[in-house]
C-alpha cells in the first residue's frame, strides 16, 4: 500500500506490519461456507475425471481435465479457508466445513443417481455431528 | 449401484498416507521464519517438501479410491482422516486427547460404520482387457 500524505500517514507508517481490516464474523462464515460449496463442487469434478479414466497411470491423471478442475478448485477452496482462519478460531469454522459432507451426499443422488437410506442419511449426520464436537476443543 | 472393498480401502490408504503429510507440513511450518527470509525457509524446508509429497501421493490413491463405486458412501470415508490426526498430534506433537476429541472420534466411527450398513458391497469391476495377460500360443 502506498502511504498518502495526510495526518494519519505518520502515525500508520510506524507500524510494520501493514494494517488490515479484519473480516466480520458473517464475512467469515460466508467465506468459510463458499469453501464448502467449492470442496463439493471439486469432488464431484474428481468424481467425472476419476470415472473416465481408462488406465491407473499418474500421466493419465494429470493430463485429465475434470480431475485437474476439482484439484484446482481444492486449492482455491484451501485459499479462501486459510483466508477465513486469519481472523476467525478454527472451532469455530471447523463445524462449517462439514457442511461438504452433506453437500456431496446430495450431489452424488444429483449427478450419479446414488441412491441415500436411512443409513446413509444417519452416518452423515453422525460425522458432522462428530467433527463439530471435535472442533470445539481446536485451536487457531 | 454397489461399491467395491477395495475403492474403500483405497479410500483408508489415501487418508493414511495423507495424515503423515499434515504432520510433516505441520513439522515444516514450525520452521518456517518471519519475513522475507520465510519464503527461502519455506522452499528448502524438507519437511514441508515431504508433506506436499504425500499429500500429491494420497491424491493419487484418493483418485482411484473414487473411480468405482458411489461417492455417497466413500466421499464421507475421507472423515477418516480426522482419527489418524488425533492419533498423530498425540504421539508427534503431545496434543492431549480431550472429551471432546474422543466424543467427536466415537461420533465419526459411528457415522462411518452406519454408512458402510447403509452401502451394497459389491466385487471389484473386472480389469480391461488389455490388462490382462494374454497367455502365449
Amino acid at each position: 500500500m502506498v502511504a498518502t500524505g495526510g495526518p494519519l500517514s505518520a502515525l500508520a507508517s510506524t507500524s510494520a506490519v501493514p494494517t488490515r481490516k479484519p473480516l466480520s464474523r458473517q464475512q467469515s462464515i460466508a467465506l468459510v461456507f463458499a469453501c464448502t460449496l467449492l470442496g463439493a463442487a471439486g469432488q464431484v469434478l474428481i468424481k467425472f475425471g476419476a470415472n473416465a479414466l481408462t488406465r491407473s497411470h499418474p500421466w493419465a491423471m494429470l493430463t485429465n481435465v475434470p480431475l485437474l478442475t476439482g484439484y484446482t478448485l481444492y486449492g482455491l477452496m484451501t485459499l479462501l479457508f486459510v483466508y477465513a482462519l486469519r481472523d476467525e478460531e478454527l472451532s469455530f469454522v471447523y463445524p462449517i466445513i462439514s457442511l461438504t459432507y452433506v453437500w456431496v451426499t446430495a450431489l452424488s443422488v444429483w449427478f450419479f443417481h446414488d441412491t441415500v437410506n436411512t443409513f446413509k442419511a444417519l452416518g452423515v449426520a453422525a460425522i458432522v455431528a462428530g467433527v463439530f464436537v471435535l472442533g470445539k476443543d481446536a485451536r487457531k | 449401484m454397489t461399491t467395491p472393498l477395495r475403492s474403500m480401502l483405497l479410500m483408508l490408504v489415501a487418508s493414511f498416507i495423507g495424515s503423515f503429510g499434515a504432520v510433516f507440513l505441520k513439522a515444516g511450518a514450525g520452521r518456517v521464519h518471519a519475513g522475507l527470509a520465510g519464503i527461502r525457509s519455506m522452499i528448502f524446508n524438507i519437511r514441508l517438501i515431504l508433506g506436499v509429497g504425500l499429500f500429491l501421493l494420497s491424491s493419487y490413491f484418493f483418485v482411484l479410491g473414487v473411480k468405482h463405486g458411489e461417492l455417497s458412501v466413500l466421499y464421507p470415508l475421507v472423515s477418516l482422516s480426522y482419527i489418524w490426526a488425533l492419533l498423530w498430534s498425540r504421539l508427534f506433537f503431545k496434543e492431549p486427547f480431550t472429551k471432546n476429541k474422543l466424543a467427536g472420534l466415537a461420533l465419526i466411527l459411528v457415522g462411518i460404520a452406519f454408512i458402510g450398513m447403509g452401502s451394497r458391497v459389491g466385487a471389484a469391476p473386472p480389469r480391461p482387457a488389455s490388462a490382462v495377460v494374454q497367455p502365449s500360443r
